[in-house]
């Protein structure tokens, strides 16, 4: 059988589902709806950018109902004024040039869109439109037609217009202004020509120079003269005290020397280093606009919910105004926003976010509900029990931990650094003025200066930027994305481990899947499998893919019982799979494990076990990782598999089972008071206090354009088995800062024997600063490069 | 001689223009999204109009 891919979407087609369509092949309906679309419109160019870019389109009736409340909709804009609207969209689907493309052509699919532009980075789309013509809601539900399913969440209520902080730029482009025009009218004077054409234009020069050098030392510096001041008032030593001391004393030093005509005064070297420090700072603020690290449960719940009154009309309604004792009803694939108790018959539910279990868990009339699961099958019914913010889930987050912010939690090595080097240069520069006052008093003025401009730690601060901003791209590269260049230092110290096991350890995408029992003939494998195809339950799906390919058999009668299983019939023969409630069977085993029973023509044939499954390499990593670490595996499920895991990994490796969110934090909180650094990885919403209490918290997950919990790090889940190189990586990392920072206290040694000697002049000074920056900075560039190779 | 302050004042005069040029653009946000761009500027201007004539003249070529 030769694979043919969908047009569209690019998934292989199923022989049986191939629609034939304008010369060209598709999965399935939607595609080709979409397909349909796009050439009535005039846009079939979007399938030349990229092949095979689209989407499927998800079935959404009813799921946005709640887009035609006013009150909802005016959170969501961004902008309103008479009939003009802007919107900004988060769309996770976006990630080619097609998608660009298509998503800036919206005004040809819609009426009333004056303009859409998408930010890519941020996989955002910002779109203007009319509101007599069209509304927010007939836009989201064509973006969703055409595969572009927008994604609004609870998060999305309170953002209003965010302030871009773009200082740090400006600074920058200011600083290379004035470095870039010092240098140039700089450079008569260099060479020390007593020539006439020079002398009498040295004047206008110099304090050309001067004006020039203004606004880097008032405006762009300024930064480091409020960190400096900042941490002078709390008595703490950072390493912007010598830099903030050094630019002054170089400024005021420079400017007695041109207005007294003893030289040209080190503005270039001034203007210069101002500007390679905000260079460092540039390069370590490397962030991933399109991941979040600050996202709680308010960025998985919906933004409203379908609520039935008691005369049985139902209304959408805010999450936050869902009150005790209402009754709301949840579709397929929606989020239970609250707890609550089911009301419908069965259902069942995924409960994947929150523990990263996959597999769904089956509810009865009268069960309680939590917050963070999501309906699979058909419409249920509900009441509340408690609103949103004390429900067992969100609870979490009224939690001190999610309270603070945590920017400065740690000292950085700079600082650390800083410590000794501030105290120790204001004790050479005092001595040295002291030893030079007995020898010549104008002389000792000089050397004062010259020893403060010239131990100016410029070099020492750009180490770790530079140093951390290289890492943090390279592990970027390979799927792991950091926060910040904090994570890195942190990463370096880490001693514990802490796991979460299902969904971390174990893969939620593919459990493994047995049969037990006699085996089947090839006739009875078909049948199975064909009737699986009609099912969209996960369990169906999985046994679906684990079923050898056999030939297709038509099949007469299906039917699928929501939550218990699918009867189908083809050729006589009746095949029941399901649960052991629909087949009739008491099975007297009572096991952890999921089990998919088998019946075919009221003979019992066996059953479907799934298991969970580890993902690769696991045993290998915990192999080597117990030599240096700690390890530990923290499960909110129960002992199950407790001896299971005993004999896979190491001895050492504590199992903790049964934990409750709250207690998963109190567990890393309490290792910390033990003086552990601890880093723990997980995936779900009830890691969420786990990952904000650790040092560390990474979470995993399967694709990065999901969600994943508030966390310091988000790790692509197939680079699991690479957690020990990142380890490695980050305490290489600090090695080469710490080498580098050797290095440029080098540097400062030659610039401090020049300076000490009196013998500092700002030829000298303009050659060492940008000399030690550079090397310094090819040298962080070229160790984090090598380290990362090996 | 004094050509030189002309010169100087006038090589300042551009630089601050520049200078302000790249302000700015940068209040006005082209640095907060610096991958769209690169991408738009690529888009053809005229498929956009017409495709589905050029459609129309691929497939009649075959035939």
């Amino acid at each position: 059988m030769d694979a043919k891919n969908c047009f569209h979407c690019g998934i292989e087609i199923i022989k049986k589902d191939e629609i034939i369509y304008d010369n060209k092949s598709f999965c399935c309906n939607g595609c080709k709806t979409v397909y349909e679309i796009f050439s009535q419109n005039d846009l079939s160019c979007y399938y030349d950018f990229e092949k095979a870019p689209g989407a499927t389109p998800q079935e959404i009736k009813g799921k946005y109902d709640f887009l035609d409340d006013e009150k909802i909709n005016t959170k969501l804009l961004e902008f309103q004024e008479e009939t003009t609207n802007i919107v900004s969209l988060f769309i996770p689907h976006i990630h080619c040039s097609s998608c660009i493309w298509i998503l800036e052509n919206l005004q040809k699919l819609q009426k009333g869109v004056s303009t859409s532009q998408v930010n890519f980075p941020e996989k955002k789309v910002r779109i203007t439109f009319d509101s007599s013509k069209t509304s927010l809601k007939e836009l989201v539900y064509l973006l969703s037609s055409i595969g572009y399913e927008p994604y609004i969440s609870l998060e999305n209520f309170e953002t209003g217009k965010k302030n871009v902080d773009r200082s740090l730029i400006y600074k920058l482009g200011v600083a290379f202004f004035c470095f870039g025009n010092i240098m140039l009218l700089s450079f008569p004077e260099y060479f020390e020509v007593e020539e006439f054409w020079i002398n009498q234009y040295r004047g206008f020069f110099r304090w050309l120079i001067f004006a020039l050098s203004l606004p880097s030392f008032l405006y762009a510096a300024s930064d480091y003269y409020i960190s400096a001041y900042k941490s002078i008032k709390s008595r703490m030593l950072n390493i912007d005290i010598p830099i903030a001391l050094g630019i002054i004393v170089m400024f005021v030093r420079s400017t007695i020397d041109i207005v007294l005509d003893y030289g040209q005064g080190y503005f270039d070297s001034l203007t210069g280093l101002v500007f390679f420090m905000l260079l460092g700072k540039l390069f370590q603020q490397k962030t991933y606009n399109f991941l979040s690290f600050e996202r709680d449960y308010k960025s998985y719940f919906p933004i409203a919910i379908t609520k039935l009154n008691s005369d049985g009309t139902e209304i959408p309604i805010q999450v936050y105004d869902i009150e005790k004792a209402d009754r709301l009803l949840i579709r397929n694939q929606e989020l239970i926003p609250v707890d609550g108790i089911l009301i419908s018959d069965t259902t069942s539910i995924d409960y994947s976010f929150v523990t990263g279990e996959a597999i769904p868990i089956e509810k009865k009339s009268g069960d309680k509900l939590f917050a963070g699961g999501k309906i699979i099958g058909s419409v249920i019914e509900m009441e509340v029990l408690f609103s949103v913010s004390q429900s067992y889930l969100t609870q979490l987050w009224s939690n001190d931990i999610f309270q603070k912010k945590i920017d400065q939690k740690h000292k950085t090595i700079t600082d650390k650094i800083s410590r000794y080097f501030t105290p120790i240069l204001l004790l050479l520069a005092a001595i040295v003025f002291i030893i030079w006052l007995f020898i010549d008093v104008p002389t000792a003025f000089n050397v004062l200066t010259a020893v403060l401009i010239v131990a100016c730690p410029c070099a020492l601060a750009l180490t770790a930027p530079f140093t951390l901003g290289n890492v943090l791209r390279i592990m970027g590269k390979q799927k792991m994305y950091l926060k910040n260049a904090m994570v890195i230092e942190q990463l370096a110290k880490v001693d514990t481990l802490v796991f979460d096991k299902t969904g971390t350890i174990t893969s939620n995408k593919k459990s493994a899947v047995e049969f037990v029992g006699n085996e089947l003939s090839l006739d009875e494998l078909s049948l199975i499998k064909n009737a699986m195809r009609g099912s969209n339950h996960p369990l169906s799906r999985k046994i679906y893919d684990f079923l050898p390919n056999v030939p297709k058999v038509e099949i007469q009668e299906f039917e699928e019982i929501t939550g218990k299983g699918i009867i189908a019939k083809a050729n006589d023969t009746t095949v029941k799979i399901g649960s052991a409630f629909l087949l009739g069977i008491i099975d007297e085993e009572m096991s952890q494990q999921t089990k998919v029973y088998i019946k075919i023509n009221n003979t019992f044939k066996g059953y479907f076990v799934f298991d969970n499954q580890y993902r690769k390499g696991v045993i290998e990593l915990f192999d080597q990782l117990s030599n240096k670490y700690e390890l530990k595996i923290l499960s909110g499920d129960n002992e199950g598999e407790k001896e299971t895991l005993q004999t896979l990994l190491p001895k050492t490796t504590e199992l903790v089972f049964n934990q409750k969110p709250e207690q998963k934090l109190e567990f890393i909180k309490h290792l910390q008071e033990k003086g552990k650094n601890v880093m723990m990885i997980g995936d779900g919403l009830n890691d969420a206090g786990a990952l904000a209490q650790s040092n560390v918290g990474i979470s995993l997950s399967e694709n990065v354009n999901v969600f994943s919990p508030a966390c310091d790090g988000i790790m692509d889940a197939s680079q699991f088995s690479k957690l020990g190189y990142y380890l490695k990586y980050s305490k290489n990392a600090m090695r080469t800062i710490y080498m580098s920072f050797g290095l440029s206290l080098l540097y400062n040694l030659v610039g401090l024997s020049f300076a000490i000697s009196g013998n500092l002049s700002p030829l000298v000074a303009a050659i060492i600063m940008p000399l030690s920056s550079i090397t310094v900075v090819s040298f962080v560039t070229i160790m984090s490069n090598y380290y990362a190779k090996k | 001689m004094s050509v030189i302050y002309i010169l100087i004042t006038v090589s300042i005069v551009v630089a601050v223009v520049f200078l302000l040029a790249f302000i700015k653009a940068v209040k006005s946000g082209q640095y907060d999204d610096d991958y769209t761009p690169s991408v738009r500027m690529l888009f053809d201007d005229e498929l956009k109009k017409s495709p589905s004539k050029i459609i129309e003249v691929e497939k009649q070529k075959p035939i």
